[in-house]
């Protein structure tokens, strides 16, 4: 949450300068990709707990590496976003499927 | 305040007694009765194509019209996994390097009793598969594990399928709460919903079968196992019911399991009880 | 080993049909294998059909043609019991041959 808000801060400073300035905002570092691959793996780790993890996934991780390997970290940081996204998508899945399955059920 | 606790107290057990009542019939919906669910199971199927008899399931999209059985008929003159079942044959009769052989780990010298696995081990408390057998037969004989999901274990069991066509799948549930667990376990894998395309098994094989997924016919979740192992057209080779659960995964974006954990040989478990008295057509060919 | 060829031929009448299934990886060498690795072209160029020491059925064939490949076709003159001799040959120089009875 705390980097969020530094983010949210740094937007609102970078925009400012941008105004004034009309400076491009900051790349992306690469403390940025591995804190959002970290997250993206924690996430990707729990899904396989739930016995639910997506191929998507494991490929949007590995097109962060591939980035991350080139140096363009502004990719990296995407690409691990969109692999925590969908990993958090695939926990939802399975979390909500605990019971819904039942609906389908032949009886 | 001592008034606003004192509603708040109520209100509560109110609530509690609403979920006391509630509950032993939530819990009776629930009851595991894989016979009432073998029954449902068939009657969708059968009521769903009332013009096919309960044994032609297992010829899966193959039975669904006349032009598919007409392609079927033909094939089965020439079958494509008649190298396979050769193969199978050769090694099943081949002894490992200790003198004994496959004959020696299975009933009846492992000919005609496809319709009986999987079986529930009471013992290990798990559910035992074909494929799963025949690879701890070759381990406690020495000779390393092979692949669960084509080449050798498809030519295998496509020999022990073929001595046992014919006979009506025979799967027994113990009365051990274990095994009604591994039924109940399988079914939930069935039914759940998995993968970025958001597909459970159910959804192709019980919801859409007969009709198109692109150019493939999907096949009727009953008698679906009863075929096994294929040779598929689309994979150019023999595929066992481990490769069956794994691609299938796969495809609908899912990372699919280890083959043989304990999902899938539980959801092997459910779904050849459902076709219980469906007769074995494997080896067979599908498109 | 065992051979490479299944064949079944049946004489009607007149018309005598053959059905034949091959052994046969077909490789197309455009194709690449799990390691991102073309697989070296490997398909049959060759198969014929002989009855009687005359070709019924010459096939040239190339990297179109799938994986274990079933023919089927019919012809006319054979009579029940003569001899039908299948052979392949393919582009890497291997060959098989078997020798069927017309029943």
């Amino acid at each position: 949450m705390s980097v969020f808000q530094n983010k949210v801060s740094v937007l609102a400073l970078s925009s400012a300068l941008l105004i004034a300035a009309l400076s491009p905002a900051q790349a992306a570092s690469e403390v940025d990709f591995k804190t959002a691959y970290a997250a993206a793996e924690a996430a990707n780790k729990e899904a396989g707990r739930l016995r639910d993890q997506w191929t998507t996934t494991q490929a949007a991780l590995d097109a962060a590496n591939k980035a991350a390997d080139a140096g363009n970290f502004d990719q990296a940081v995407a690409s691990a976003k969109e692999a925590e996204a969908l990993a958090r998508a695939s926990i939802l899945q399975a979390t909500s499927e605990k019971d819904a399955w039942k609906a389908l059920e032949i009886r | 305040m001592k008034l606003q606790s004192a509603i708040q107290f109520a209100s509560a057990a109110v609530a509690l007694a609403a979920l006391i009542v509630i509950g032993p019939s939530a819990i009776a919906a629930d009851s595991i009765d894989p016979a009432a669910d073998a029954k449902a199971f068939q009657k969708y199927f059968t009521d769903k194509f009332p013009r096919l008899e309960l044994k032609d399931f297992v010829n899966g999209p193959y039975s669904m019209n006349e032009d598919m059985r007409r392609q079927w008929q033909e094939k089965e003159e020439f079958p494509p996994y008649e190298f396979s079942l050769e193969a199978g044959k050769e090694m099943f009769s081949t002894p490992f390097r200790n003198g004994k052989t496959y004959a020696d780990c299975f009933p009846n010298g492992g000919i005609g009793i496809r319709q009986d696995y999987p079986y529930f081990d009471g013992k290990e408390g798990k559910v035992v598969t074909l494929e799963l057998a025949l690879n701890r037969c070759r381990e406690a004989n020495g000779e390393a594990p092979i692949s669960y999901v084509k080449d050798d274990m498809a030519a295998l069991t496509a020999y022990m399928a073929f001595t046992s066509r014919g006979k009506p799948f025979d799967i027994k549930i113990p009365n051990d709460p274990r095994a009604l667990e591994a039924f109940e376990d399988g079914k939930r894998y069935f039914y759940t919903r998995r993968g970025q395309l958001n597909f459970s098994c159910a959804s192709c094989h019980v919801q859409n079968p007969g009709e198109r997924i692109r150019a493939e016919i999907l096949a009727p979740a009953l008698g679906i196992l009863n075929a096994m192992p294929i040779y598929r057209s689309e994979w150019g080779g023999m595929g066992t019911i481990s490769r069956r659960f794994v691609t299938c995964n796969i495809q609908t974006r899912g990372v699919p399991l280890e083959p043989q954990s304990d999902e899938y040989r539980n959801l092997e478990y459910y779904l050849s009880y459902v076709s219980n008295g469906l007769p074995i057509s494997g080896p067979g060919a599908r498109p | 080993m065992a051979s490479t060829i299944r064949v079944r031929a049946t004489a009607n009448g007149d018309i005598t049909e053959v059905q034949a299934l091959i052994q046969h990886p077909m490789d197309s060498g455009f194709v690449k294998d799990a390691q991102g690795q073309i697989i070296p072209p490997h398909f049959i160029q060759q198969l014929t059909f002989e009855c009687n020491g005359k070709s019924v059925f010459v096939a040239d064939w190339g990297a179109a043609v799938s994986k274990d490949p079933y023919v089927k076709f019919s012809f006319k003159g054979g009579n029940r019991g003569d001899d039908l001799k299948i052979s392949w040959v393919d582009n890497k120089g291997a060959s098989d041959t078997t020798t069927a009875k017309i029943q």
